[in-house]
């Protein structure tokens, strides 16, 4: 379903194959882990298996030892990196921090932790290898949770962190010498909050708590490296950004930028998780060491233990509103668990928390606390599921207490152009309220809810979108056919949408165009595939090619008309004389005459969008929950979503979709769990529990499009806006059901009764 | 003159304002003048080493992000905000 507005376009908004779809369904596509190399080697992590530890000392003989070994390292072989902050993409990462979570150095930081590598003849090899390394380790007392590492006698995962008062991660701030395991603290304060609070009639206080979930893609990280003999580096493998990570391995390896190329494979999804580098730099010492290349891949459990999920969180939530609705005053604390090293979504989480909403005084102080558990990454729409959980629960229960229905009372607090976010910035064209008006006008939100124990609820969410620079170059091909070069990996489908945006500049069908993604020295910089950027910020730099093109082309026809390039034009795939109206050529047939005319013609651009347009989702879903086990089954769920301009609809509502089922699995399901020693306990996808096609009923998108004004095809992210509601509106359902406020996340069978059991408890006692 | 929103944890050095008014035609400038007005600024948003925003800030100028360049240009009546690069967990 689209609502609201449709440009008069050809090719966007249809709904072609994608140009990768044969190779994909058909098992030919080529992933990281079916590259390989004449005489490559296997590598192998070690890995700690303490949360936290003093590494005491390293024997690798044996190791060494065993025949078909060809290296072995450890954090002494790679370089002492620099302690500075580099950005990163979409924010800022300290290098030392990078290196030391690629392999440990001194102390191991997580269970998981890598302390040593080997490279083998195989991958037997290198498993016996790696069970012959002797480690020492001083075993310390790991914190697992935020509010416990805040506390003043906690175990200090970094002994020489100190806090520093008025803090963002960025500021030399004032340091306070006190050790601490809080890495950074911000705060974002809009309007007067204490006033606004005197002015509300009434106010809910709660709080609520997240655990770690990870982002669940079915390809687990995996790189094949070559250190050559002349130094240069080559590398194969599965990312979210060859650019980035070639900066990142520069940076950890102390190695020129130029010296290292990386050739994205196909990806089996990311989510965020595939931003920052792992086997990498380990395969590409190892590669140094052995003069051979050297593949790697982790198995699931190293994906759960090694890579970067999302934070656990400890949050407390109040807000009020006036007796008629208005939402007067918002305040937050945020508690996001980074993991080993600092650098969680809290900030992310923080801008996004009340963003929904026009509320004209707001306080969020937000902390970012180091824990003995992996470094935390991005997933989709960092940081802003959780904080939105909390609000979007609270929101709920205000409109409960005010006896207004909850989707009214979003609609009358909606926050409209022009109005300020909790930083300030003055909102720009987006589509909130749409989105929650497209809802109301649903048959499901107008439905009977047909049963007992059954409940709807309604959960709205923000997230601002990135820019991050582009390039790409388009070649003219004698048939008519367009070559477009780019350099973003493609997860959701991104080459497709970029060919039909190529399509409709050209005036051409998009089977036309030939969409291939290049390595790092093929092509121009590009950002990463994340931040909900890549159709954004290559539109642009399609733009920009095509317009190239075009002129070169219409300079072509003038030439054949013997006439000036001014008194050529072009539309809608037609070279035409303004002079003489018999005088036309079509893109095929100009471009079949391009050798004769002056030769081949090829344009590249960089970009750097501004503007990206943020996004904006309002989500209703109907559960029936089991009062006797607590089972939550999800009968209905419907989901409207500014995306600005859909360029391929399907992929856009597969966006809108997969970000509601993986919400809806962070909702009920999915959770690490870790015992007292900080060992994940459920660290395969048989423990892991997400939600599958048997757990889910359809989800019906709406695609509300509200063009982004600042792009030249009215694109704004799609990509992980998706994922914000659910958490709440499931939430909200289960206390429309059962009369329940759940506040901790997962929320499992064991806890819904529980909850319930404490409610009859209650009110028996009260009666 | 441009209207700088003052990041919430640095409003002690501004006065407690929310916002202040400030002359400028760059970010360069707009935040020199800022911190000559009210000193502390310029350590706190400026990499001196690399001569640019530090890593880690976003300048946002009438909503729109322009990154970490201290010669991006400031209207005469544009809003300047300095923002954590926030998008994060990575």
């Amino acid at each position: 379903m689209t609502t609201v507005e449709e440009r008069n376009y050809k090719v966007i908004g249809t709904r072609p194959i994608r140009h990768d779809g044969a190779d994909k369904v058909t098992g030919r596509a080529i992933y990281g882990i079916d590259y390989h190399m004449t005489g490559e080697l296997w590598g192998k992590i070690l890995r700690s298996p303490h949360a936290h530890a003093n590494i005491v000392r390293i024997d690798t003989s044996k190791a060494e030892a065993l025949p078909g070994v060809r290296a072995v390292i450890t954090g002494r072989d790679l370089p002492v990196a620099a302690d500075m902050e580099l950005d990163d993409g979409e924010t800022s990462i300290n290098t030392a921090h990078l290196s030391n979570n690629v392999m440990a150095h001194r102390k191991a930081l997580y269970r998981g932790h890598a302390v040593a590598a080997v490279a083998a003849d195989n991958q037997h090899i290198a498993e016996d290898a790696v069970a012959l390394i002797e480690v020492e380790y001083e075993v310390l007392p790991p914190v697992l949770v935020g509010r416990d590492a805040m506390k003043a006698d906690s175990p200090l995962v970094h002994p020489e962190q100190t806090t520093k008062t008025m803090s963002y991660r960025f500021d030399p701030g004032t340091d306070t010498g006190q050790k601490s395991n809080v890495a950074g603290r911000t705060e974002m304060r809009l309007g007067d909050v204490e006033a606004g609070f005197k002015q509300a009639d009434v106010i809910v206080e709660r709080e609520f708590f997240t655990n770690w979930v990870h982002q669940g893609y079915i390809e687990a990280q995996n790189a094949t490296v070559l250190w050559n003999n002349d130094d240069s580096i080559q590398v194969w493998n599965s990312s979210q950004g060859t650019f980035n990570q070639r900066q990142l391995m520069a940076e950890i390896l102390k190695h020129p930028v130029s010296k290292i190329r990386i050739t994205p494979q196909e990806i089996g999804g990311g989510f965020g998780g595939k931003i920052p580098v792992y086997l990498e730099v380990p395969a590409a010492v190892l590669s140094k060491k052995s003069g051979r290349p050297v593949k790697m891949m982790m198995n699931r459990s190293e994906v759960f233990e090694g890579t970067g999920p999302a934070s656990g969180s400890q949050m407390v939530c109040k807000m009020g509103a006036t007796k008629d609705g208005k939402i007067v005053a918002a305040y937050a604390e945020l508690v996001f668990e980074a993991g080993a090293f600092p650098g969680s979504a809290v900030g992310a989480g923080a801008q996004g928390m009340f963003t929904t909403y026009n509320i004209e005084n707001i306080l969020i102080e937000a902390y970012d606390v180091v824990v003995n558990k992996p470094k935390s990454a991005a997933y989709r729409s960092p940081g802003t599921p959780q904080t939105c959980f909390a609000a979007e629960s609270v929101v709920d229960e205000l409109a409960y207490k005010l006896g207004i229905d909850p989707l009214e009372f979003r609609i009358k607090n909606a926050a409209k152009e022009g109005d300020r976010r909790a930083d300030g910035v003055a909102h720009p064209v987006m589509g909130n309220l749409e989105c929650m008006e497209a809802l109301k006008a649903t048959d499901h939100y107008k439905s009977d809810l047909g049963g007992p124990n059954r409940g709807r609820g309604v959960a709205s969410g923000y997230w601002g979108n990135a820019g991050m620079p582009a390039s790409c170059a388009v070649s003219i091909n004698p048939n008519g056919t367009v070559s477009l070069a780019e350099g973003s990996p493609d997860i959701g489908g991104s080459r497709v949408s970029l060919a039909m945006m190529t399509a409709e500049a050209f005036g051409i069908p998009a089977e036309d165009v030939v969409p291939i993604i290049k390595d790092t020295d093929s092509i121009g910089y590009n950002g990463l595939t994340a931040g909900s950027s890549t159709t954004l910020r290559n539109g642009v730099a399609i733009a920009q090619v095509a317009k190239q093109a075009i002129d070169l082309m219409k300079a072509r026809a003038a030439r054949l008309w013997e006439t000036e390039v001014d008194n050529v034009d072009f539309a809608d795939g037609i070279f035409f004389s303004k002079a003489e109206s018999e005088l036309k050529l079509t893109f095929k047939e100009l471009a079949a005459k391009l050798m004769e005319t002056g030769g081949p013609i090829s344009t590249a651009a960089s970009v750097a969008p501004r503007g990206a347009g943020p996004s904006f989702s309002t989500h209703i879903v109907d559960v029936e929950v089991d009062p006797e086990t607590g089972k939550v089954d999800i009968l209905k769920y419907t989901a409207a979503q500014d995306v600005g301009v859909a360029i391929h609809p399907s992929y856009v509502e597969g966006q809108v979709q997969g970000g509601a089922a993986q919400g809806i699995g962070w909702a009920l399901n999915e959770e690490y769990f870790y015992d007292d020693s900080g060992r994940m306990v459920n660290s395969s996808y048989l423990d892991y529990r997400m939600p599958t096609s048997l757990d889910l009923p359809d989800i019906d998108a709406i695609l509300v499009q509200v063009p982004n004004p600042d792009h030249p095809f009215g694109v704004r992210g799609v990509a992980e806006i998706s994922i914000v509601p659910p958490l709440g509106a499931v939430a909200n359902a289960i206390h429309a059901a059962v009369g329940v406020r759940m506040q901790d996340l997962p929320m499992a069978p064991h806890k819904i009764v529980k909850a319930i059991q404490e409610k009859d408890a209650s009110s028996n006692g009260a009666g | 003159m441009a209207t700088v929103w003052i990041p919430s944890p640095y409003r002690d050095l501004a006065g407690g304002a929310e916002t202040v008014v400030v002359p400028g035609a760059t970010v360069r400038q707009v935040t020199r003048n800022l911190d000559e007005a009210y000193p502390g600024f310029w350590e706190r948003l400026v990499d001196p080493e690399r001569d640019r925003i530090r890593a880690g800030v976003t300048v946002v100028v009438n909503g729109i992000s322009v990154g970490y360049a201290l010669h991006e240009p400031v209207g005469e009546n544009d809003e300047v905000h300095y923002l954590p690069a926030i998008a994060g967990g990575v």
